[in-house]
């Protein structure tokens, strides 16, 4: 018996430790960018929030000749020494593509921070504070309007201060540490691209400093992720120490100037007062319409009802309400009672494909939301275009600006209307997913996705179909899951491809093309 | 008091036992007859207002009681005496009582477990028995597994292999049990999620589980009755935050208390019932929940069917 026992507790413990799981991301190990255009001319790219390329001066770099230069190569001959297989897997990491990765991280963020608060004892619900982002609940709630602008404001901000490091590149003209001395191995793809100042260290810095305004409780990690990038581009080669600083600093330089465009952009207004959000009510009753409300218990105030308000990047703010569709059927009508049957007639027996859908489409509680979802279809693309990264980075800015006055017009035209879902008209009506706190009418999903699609149809042509085919499912996902009625995710990829045109007619403006 | 090294061993041994499991007839010391089949249906009822985010427990007024009411077909059948297979296919029904969330149905998953008497040794009226079990479950549907708390089931192929140890006296036996469950990665609907960290796949790591439990009870011929203690240990996972979505590679930890009890009717087609009542007295990022359950099982013999066939042809020549 003895024997049993041992044999059975030596064949479990060999299974604990035999099994090795692994669930790697798709990402994971993804060749170097090696761009097919370095973009030699975008310092004169039409830049977003800078009046000028040159706005913030870099100084001249050291000849190549100079001692000190000498000095920097020495530095990283020395690192080149030695380089652990850690080391050597932060350069495979960061040599992907550095836009790549700060979106990635990016969106990991938003799907940490995007989750709503738990009430307090009396029923009400404790509002994340940015003055005191440590306290429960933690800063920021990154609900959809908050990511979308997010995104934008980091993606512009890169655009910009890539333009900007591309111009002075162009301007100064020193060549990378391995075209500059032999001995210094590339161990990413060699460019003729000029390293001064190094574009890496220009993404660290101004994204480092956009997160201090974004995710403030985040700052230490994201300090050592972006020197890891510019060790990185030491190690391997592509970057001197002053390639690194005169980068980074033109990076955090530029960042200041769009925090400052962020911190009187309305959006800190957003979440609005008690007052407020009882005079949404007040309009919808005197309209003669039943007002929303939420469908949470207990009842949740309206998730950042002021986001209208929040001004746009494409366009000025007097032209949101322009976007404003027509009204949704009247709450008390018949077509309201039909539209309410649609959607439940839709959810009585889900196919397992329209569960599918919602899920993949869910971008709820814990997701990185539909803006980030977008940059993540557009990610899967952009890296088979191997764009440089001054590219990659204005590609993002027009999807994520785009993405942002999207939120601004949808929250806008939701709040205007301040219409009830389905459910709160036919309580018969159950979900696939969790209702967001918000009005009905126009579907965020179907905003977002007519805004991606459309700017992204223009930047990768080829994949219109695709992104069209994508859209569509997206809204329509929203239908599938009992969330929204079929006018709200119609008018709401009519809209949102409005916005995106916005961005469409930026592009084909902006001197990339 | 002399503390032997066999003593020392036994009280490891109960410890680990101790220490964790779910009731199925995998788990308890009974076999079935050699060429017996017992088939039946076990209605199960499941239900919680109250879980475990982590540590913290609350309710949930958007979820209102969560309630998971499944039908299984079920059964053993003896290959021999000592060597068993046993197998299981429940259909699931979830429900929230509150809120807007929609159920969810489906047959979910397979199991199959082959159940070997290794081991045994009477001594007068006392019986030491160990028994291995090795099983095998896996999907029978393509069903929704990230949509906790009202998917049908986690999806992951699971192979596990306990070990049992019986011991009778007379009528009164305990039974301890310990088993360690491998569960394969499973696939959902989204290509990126968040666990402790930011994951861009639609590839979940499924962590493995440790279960234990004690029964001790009453057994007469094919009744039972019995107290029982299991505990369900996730080998990794992590926990649910605050107010966040529960997630199929939660650490999901319970240890329940519970009776269960079978009574096959004398002279009457050898068919018994099952029932089971249990409460989950401790948890974590699972329900705190209350189970009932009932059986209805029949035994074919197959063994005194080709017997009482022979008989029958030998009356007639």
């Amino acid at each position: 018996m003895k024997k049993i026992i041992f044999i059975s507790i030596i064949t479990v413990t060999a299974i604990v430790f035999a099994c090795n799981k692994n669930a790697p991301d798709v990402t994971a190990n993804l060749s170097p960018l090696q761009p097919q255009n370095i973009d030699m001319n975008a310092g004169s790219w039409k830049t977003i929030l800078l009046s000028r390329s040159d706005t913030f001066t870099v100084v001249a770099p050291a000849a190549t000749n100079s001692a000190n230069y000498k000095t920097e190569l020495n530095e990283i001959k020395g690192y080149q020494k030695n380089l652990t297989d850690a080391q050597l897997a932060t350069i495979k990491y960061w040599s992907a593509g550095g836009v790549l990765r700060w979106n990635e991280l990016m969106r990991g963020l938003v799907t940490k921070y995007n989750l709503p608060a738990y009430q307090n004892p009396d029923g009400s619900y404790p509002i994340p504070n940015a003055n005191n982002p440590f306290a429960y609940p933690l800063f920021p709630f990154a609900n959809p309007p908050y990511a979308a602008r997010a995104y934008a404001y980091i993606s512009a901000a890169q655009y910009d201060a890539l333009v900007a490091c591309w111009y002075y590149k162009k301007l100064y003209n020193r060549s990378a540490p391995y075209a500059n001395d032999s001995s210094v191995k590339a161990k990413v793809p060699t460019s003729i691209l000029p390293s001064y100042p190094s574009e890496a260290a220009v993404m660290a810095g101004v994204t480092a400093e956009m997160m201090k305004l974004l995710f403030p409780t985040e700052i230490a990690n994201i300090e050592q992720k972006a020197k890891e990038q510019e060790l990185a581009m030491m190690m391997a080669g592509a970057a001197t120490r002053s390639d690194i600083v005169a980068g980074e600093t033109l990076g955090r330089q530029v960042a200041e100037a769009f925090i400052a465009r962020a911190k009187a952009d309305n959006a800190g207004k957003a979440v609005g007062t008690p007052t407020d959000w009882k005079n949404f009510e007040t309009v919808a009753t005197a309209k003669g319409e039943i007002p929303w409300y939420s469908l949470e218990s207990p009842k949740r105030p309206p998730m950042l009802p002021l986001f209208g308000n929040v001004k746009p990047f494409l366009f000025p703010s007097s032209t949101v309400p322009t976007f404003r569709p027509a009204p949704p059927p009247a709450t008390h009508s018949q077509a309201v009672q039909d539209a309410a049957a649609i959607v439940y007639n839709k959810i009585k027996s889900p196919t397992r494909e329209n569960i599918r859908h919602v899920q993949f489409w869910a971008d709820g509680v814990g997701t990185f939301t539909p803006p980030g979802h977008w940059d993540a279809i557009a990610a899967q693309d952009f890296i088979t275009k191997n764009f440089s990264e001054v590219r990659w980075a204005r590609n993002y800015a027009l999807l994520n600006m785009a993405l942002m006055d999207a939120a601004i017009v949808c929250w806008d035209v939701k709040y205007y209307y301040y219409n009830p879902r389905p459910t709160q008209i036919n309580p018969a009506i159950k979900t696939l997913t969790g209702i967001p706190n918000f009005p009905s009418y126009i579907s965020g999903h179907s905003t977002f996705s007519g805004a991606a699609a459309t700017v992204l149809a223009h930047i990768v042509p080829e994949q219109a179909d695709k992104y069209w085919g994508l859209a569509n499912q997206a809204s329509m996902s929203r239908l599938e899951g009992g969330i929204h009625y079929k006018e709200d995710c119609d008018t709401g990829l009519v809209v949102g491809s409005k916005v995106g045109n916005y961005a469409v007619l930026r592009a084909k403006q902006d001197g990339a093309e | 008091m002399k503390i032997t090294y066999k003593k020392l061993f036994f009280f490891s041994v109960l410890m680990i036992l101790l220490q964790n499991i779910q009731a199925q007839t995998e788990q308890d010391g009974i076999m079935m007859a050699k060429q017996n089949w017992c088939a039946g249906f076990v209605y199960n009822y499941n239900s919680w207002s109250n879980y475990w985010e982590g540590t913290f427990k609350r309710n949930n007024a958007n979820l209102g009681t969560v309630s998971t009411q499944s039908l299984a077909f079920m059964g053993a059948y003896g290959i021999t005496g000592k060597l068993n297979v046993l197998y299981s296919l429940p259909y699931v029904h979830t429900h929230a009582s509150a809120g807007t969330l929609h159920d969810m149905q489906g047959l979910q998953d397979a199991g199959i477990w082959v159940k070997w008497q290794a081991w045994q040794k009477k001594v007068q009226q006392q019986k030491y028995t160990v028994f291995l079990t090795g099983g095998y479950s896996f999907p029978t549907t393509n069903y929704q597994a990230d949509f906790l708390p009202l998917a049908i089931g986690l999806r992951s192929k699971t192979a596990s292999l306990r070990l049992i140890l019986d011991y009778q006296k007379k009528n009164f036996f305990v039974t301890g049990t310990a088993a360690y469950a491998y569960r394969d990665n499973i696939y959902i609907d989204r290509f990126a999620y968040y666990t402790t960290e930011m994951h861009y796949t639609n590839e979940v790591a499924m962590p493995n589980m440790m279960y234990a439990g004690l029964r001790f009870g009453y057994r007469k011929k094919e009744d039972y009755a019995e107290v029982m203690v299991v505990n369900a240990t996730t080998l990794g996972g992590f926990d649910i935050r605050k107010n966040d979505m529960p997630f199929p590679s939660n650490k999901m930890n319970n240890t329940l208390v519970g009776i269960n009890g079978k009574y096959a009717f004398p002279h009457f087609h050898r068919i018994a019932l099952t029932g089971s009542v249990s409460y989950t007295v401790t948890g974590r990022n699972v329900g705190q929940a209350t189970n009932l359950s009932i059986g209805v099982f029949k035994v074919f013999d197959f063994a005194s069917a080709k017997q009482k066939h022979t008989n029958h042809n030998q009356v007639n020549n």
